[in-house]
């Protein structure tokens, strides 16, 4: 089974969800961080990481020897990564998605592919979890190459955590396809509700069961609890604001070694996903 | 004209409250929302809006059913696997490259233009606003930042204002790259943990290498003092300006429930006035 943790909106806790989780449940899981912008699960889990990989995406090279400057590619090409300037083809690699179109389009077979480093994936593991992640590489653009490399270095059979990028594009969606279960997190104010309808938007496009989870439940104002009920959104969990909770997670330190009666609570919540993925 | 634009690295940081109460506190400017993808900063400003504009941006594949013959080869070609057994695309999974639309031999494949969003002009009780709404699983949200970025500064031309506000994305990817690029500083709100030290520095270096000059204010910088000197000490390192420090307070919680920035909240609180400290460095160093 695969649970994915997003939000919307940034700072709810998805990484508290997703790490408290995985530590509960403990041996057998995996934990996927999808954050790649941002990756913060390890400095909670702290793994002791085994693997590290540079993940490369493929990107043109014109051989100039073979290349008559006929300016398919640059035809072909959706995002101006190649271009035909004078007696030049010039490649632009920030640019390029990657398709292939260029290569297969060119009449002389004269445009290959070299690899472009977009960030590195790293596994390790933590008191029996197995930990991966992705780090995209400042200055990169394109995340969701490198959160598609990190899903596929999971084991499919394993019972999978995602911790998912804030927002709803792009990478957003990456994390959350093909998901059994995406529990949203959650802050009660008008920036939490406002990301929260979106990030549902996303997840009922994708078609995938969701619950809630409510972070700092006893700030802000009701309106996304009334919102959960009108909707039918199951709230699974409350987490309430708690100064020790936030100077704890300050310091690195998961809420369920600082205050063990936490991991009874994600326990059962992991009890109610399972049941709710039964039942779909 | 000057462009500030606010990021984080780190999602949750405070980013917006602090633009509402910059929004408050300055003249002359023209207010811009960058965080195209979960666009906060209008309900605390209440635009009214005056123009509405569709965006276009990007294609997507549609198969003909009619036509197609069911050969094969664009789910051969197609590298996000985005067209199933049946020769239906994905309209989420496929990139927009074109390359089934250019390769099928009988020409049964559309490549339509995608409006993947709006954006807007609008009135605030703070000035003019640009600002955007991506559609929900969308790409191309690089795109449509830099598109809100110029039409705000052409509003400001026109009207002869002098600064832009720009909230800016979470992350350090494709949004964040188009947010701040060209702007004349990034005030990087961080807060003192642990993630947030890691956030601060990926993003202090993502403005390094687009050569933006780098601020720093730490917010909730009471909920681990230790943390925030941590913070500024490397930030300092780095060459990042320090703005000053912002407490947690719930006041900012409850001014975001009245829809209202902090200094029209609570004008007189201490958090106000650490926030309208942090507001005249950032405007002394902008000279504004």
């Amino acid at each position: 089974m695969i649970i994915s943790v997003a939000s919307g909106k940034g700072g709810t806790g998805k990484t508290t969800v997703a790490t408290n989780l995985a530590a509960s449940l403990g041996e057998g899981v995996q934990l996927l961080d999808c954050d790649v912008e941002q990756p913060n699960a390890h400095l909670f889990l702290a793994p002791e990481m085994e693997d590290s990989d540079i993940v490369t995406v493929p990107v043109p090279v014109v051989d100039e020897e073979k290349c008559t400057l006929c300016g398919k590619c640059a035809e072909i090409c959706q995002f101006k990564a190649i271009v035909v300037i004078g007696e030049t083809v010039l490649t632009f690699h920030e640019l390029c998605h990657s398709c292939g179109g260029c290569v297969k389009v060119c009449p002389e077979n004269a445009i290959g592919e070299t690899g472009r480093e977009i960030g590195i994936v790293e596994k390790g593991h933590y008191n029996g979890i197995e930990f991966i992640h992705g780090s995209l590489r400042v200055g990169e653009a394109m995340s969701p190459p490198l959160i598609r490399k990190v899903r596929s270095l999971g084991a499919p059979d394993k019972l999978t955590i995602i911790d998912a990028p804030p927002g709803t594009s792009c990478p957003v969606i990456a994390a959350m396809k093909g998901a059994d279960f995406v529990l949203l997190v959650t802050e009660p104010t008008p920036f939490g509700l406002y990301d929260l309808k979106l990030a549902v938007g996303a997840v009922k496009i994708l078609d995938i069961p969701h619950g809630l989870v409510i972070n700092r439940s006893d700030i802000g104002d009701d309106r996304v609890r009334r919102y959960a009920q009108e909707e039918g959104i199951p709230v699974l969990m409350e987490i309430p604001f708690d100064r020790k909770i936030a100077e704890s997670y300050s310091r690195g330190e998961l809420l369920v070694e600082v205050m063990p009666e936490w991991k009874d609570r994600f326990v059962s919540l992991y009890g109610q996903i399972s049941e709710s993925v039964r039942g779909s | 004209m000057k462009e500030l634009v606010i990021i984080s690295g780190k999602g949750g940081t405070g980013k917006t409250s602090l633009v509402a109460a910059f929004a408050a506190l300055s003249r002359n400017k023209v207010l811009c929302d960058g965080d195209v993808d979960a666009a906060d900063l209008h309900l605390i400003m209440d635009p009214a809006v005056k123009e509405e504009h569709d965006f276009t941006g990007g294609h997507t594949a549609v198969i003909n059913e009619e036509q197609c013959t069911q050969c094969g080869l664009c789910r051969e070609l197609c590298r996000w696997d985005a067209i199933s057994e049946d020769f239906v695309v994905d309209s989420i999974e496929c990139e927009g490259c074109g390359v089934c639309y250019y390769f099928c031999p009988e020409g049964a494949i559309d490549f339509p233009e995608n409006t993947c969003g709006q954006w807007f002009i609008s009135a605030t009780r703070f000035g003019p606003m640009v600002h955007a709404r991506l559609g929900i699983a969308e790409e191309n949200s690089g795109k449509l930042v830099t598109l809100v970025r110029q039409e705000a500064k052409k509003l400001a031309e026109t009207e002869g204002l002098d600064l832009i506000i720009t909230d800016g994305p979470p992350g350090v990817g494709c949004p964040v790259i188009a947010s701040i690029g060209g702007a004349s500083a990034v005030l990087v709100v961080a807060e003192p943990t642990v993630s947030g030290k890691h956030d601060m520095e990926r993003v202090v270096q993502l403005a390094s290498h687009f050569r933006v000059p780098a601020l720093l204010c730490v917010n909730k910088f009471d909920l681990n003092p230790t943390a925030t000197e941590a913070i500024e000490a490397l930030a300092k390192a780095k060459g990042v300006h320090l703005m000053g420090r912002i407490p947690f307070d719930p006041l900012f919680t409850k001014a975001m429930v009245q829809g209202k920035s902090i200094i029209e909240f609570d004008g007189n609180s201490h958090s106000a006035n650490r926030v309208r400290d942090v507001w005249s460095q950032v405007s002394e160093f902008l000279g504004v």
